[in-house]
């Protein structure tokens, strides 16, 4: 089970979240965008093997969203920061696969 | 490759099973194959079989970066069924049990297939309304499939607990008596073994490292035993589609899960069929050696572990105390977990992709094992006469853009 340092309600089993899947995903503007593009905002995902940014959201405590850096072979959970705030700089691990793809 | 029977098997007691030969080849990586198949699971050793088998495309190499079926393919929990929704599901599930049906005998391999019925159980009035449209539709496609009172539910398979003071009553079940079992492993070296004949080159502990495209057209693949180039290459990697789509430049709709699955000691003869809930999520059969093999619902964050947490498992052995009270006393011997690729319509993509000669079987999500010969045929096909068949046409990357999505989240007898 992972450990997750909500940060309003502090350190948390996995539990007590709901996951979000991958953020920093920009909504496009329906009206400029064609099926393609409509697509890729839509379904298509890194699916990164390594460092991962995915949103969380602590549905048993405070009920807020917040962002997390994961590793997604080791779980290792490496930064949480808020929503609409960028990725922060994380060193690169060995073992990291597509990193970056 | 030697012939199986009841007389090599006496003739080789005679020299006390000394003298099997190897049932494979494990050959050295030639420098270019037609065809390369990346990944040497049920799936990709299928695709290989079938080009060899029906389309007389021999210069293929499969190429495995582990052991041979050490991936999803010995993971699972071996459920055969086509009892889907959607038409485009129930003929891809249906034609793949159909070729399950007389694999054995083709592949001259004991597959231990054993179509002992999966029996999906009926909570709630809901549930007896999916259901009995998911009969219906099945029967409109051919699919085998009745819809079970409690009191049958009872009889087909006594030790349920149907008393209507559970905290999710057993309202009735739809069965598939055709559905079943087969020895996960067995056809893995089934496949292998025929495709080898055949002259496939399997070669494992051969990591794919990276996908060489030229002016959009595949050339070949880098591996961990040197670049080898390939006129056409079989993305078959389930749990590892997307970096390998990545090697090659493009994005695919899949997010990769952990699937955990536990088997118990063995023990005597107590269940003969497979159980499928949604209501309470789990299933559960028992395998020919006793062992009650029991799966339930994906972990939901992202991940290439290959394991997953403990809350899961307490989930699925809950409900499954839930509906067969006696299980309370088994010890669970072991578990371990399966990295799926899930697409967000819970169907499969199957067919090119944007790069030229590359193709790709893969987002299987929770239910490949059961699709292993179709999906093999039906990639063959692709592959050989470079367009999908009808029966995959429907599962191409590019439903996500055009929207004909084929949801089978919901519909597919079994909870995502």
């Amino acid at each position: 089970m992972l450990w997750i340092d909500c940060p309003w309600c502090g350190p948390r089993p996995e539990t007590e979240y709901r996951y979000g899947g991958e953020a920093h995903i920009a909504r496009p503007d329906p009206a400029a965008t064609d099926d393609a593009g409509w697509a890729d905002y839509l379904f298509m995902r890194t699916n990164t093997k390594g460092v991962h940014a995915e949103r969380w959201m602590h549905r048993d405590g405070c009920r807020r969203w917040f962002n997390v850096l994961r590793h997604t072979v080791s779980n290792e959970v490496l930064a949480v920061y808020p929503m609409g705030t960028p990725r922060p700089e994380t060193p690169r691990l060995p073992g990291d696969g597509a990193e970056g793809a | 490759m030697t012939k199986f029977s009841i007389f090599s098997l006496a003739r080789n007691a005679l020299s006390h099973h000394e003298r099997w030969p190897e049932q494979w080849r494990s050959p050295a990586p030639k420098p270019a194959y037609d065809v390369v198949i990346i990944g040497a699971g049920g799936h990709g050793l299928a695709t290989a079989y079938y080009l060899a088998a029906l389309h007389g495309i021999t210069d293929v190499a499969v190429l495995e970066k582990g052991w041979l079926g050490g991936g999803n393919t010995g993971r699972n929990t071996t459920v055969i069924r086509s009892n889907y929704l959607w038409d485009e599901s129930a003929a891809l599930y249906e034609h793949s049990l159909k070729l399950w049906e007389g694999l054995a005998q083709e592949l001259n391999y004991n597959l231990m297939f054993s179509q002992r019925g999966v029996l999906n159980l009926i909570h709630n009035v809901h549930d007896l309304q999916e259901a009995t449209r998911r009969v219906n539709a099945n029967r409109l496609n051919a699919v085998d499939a009745e819809l079970l009172s409690t009191d049958e539910v009872k009889a087909f398979c006594p030790i349920l607990n149907t008393a209507p003071t559970t905290r999710y009553p057993i309202m009735g079940g739809t069965l598939q008596r055709r559905g079943g079992n087969a020895r996960h492993d067995a056809v893995a070296w089934g496949f292998a073994r025929a495709a080898d004949a055949r002259g496939v080159d399997i070669i494992q502990n051969c990591e794919v490292t990276g996908i060489d495209v030229d002016g959009g057209r595949v050339t070949g693949v880098q591996t961990t035993q040197g670049a080898i180039a390939a006129r056409k290459v079989g993305i078959v990697v389930a749990g590892h589609s997307s970096v390998l789509a990545a090697m090659a430049g493009f994005r695919l709709p899949i997010e990769s899960h952990p699937l955990q699955a536990l088997v118990s000691e063995p023990l005597k003869p107590v269940l003969h069929c497979v159980i499928m809930s949604n209501g309470v999520h789990v299933y559960v059969s028992q395998s020919d050696k006793g062992e009650l093999v029991i799966g339930a619902g994906l972990d939901p964050p992202n991940s290439y572990g290959q394991r997953g947490g403990l809350h899961t498992i307490e989930d699925q052995m809950g409900a499954l105390v839930e509906l067969i009270p006696i299980f309370s006393r088994v010890r669970m011997m072991r578990s371990w977990a399966g990295i799926v690729d899930v697409c967000p319509d819970a169907s499969p993509v199957i067919g090119k992709t944007p790069v030229d000669g590359l193709y790709i079987n893969g987002g299987w999500g929770t239910g490949g094992f059961k699709a292993t010969p179709g999906s093999g045929w039906v990639l063959a096909h692709t592959i050989a006469t470079g367009e999908p068949h009808p029966l995959n046409a429907p599962f191409a990357l590019d439903r996500f853009t055009s929207g004909t999505l084929i949801d089978e989240h919901a519909a597919a007898a079994v909870a995502h």
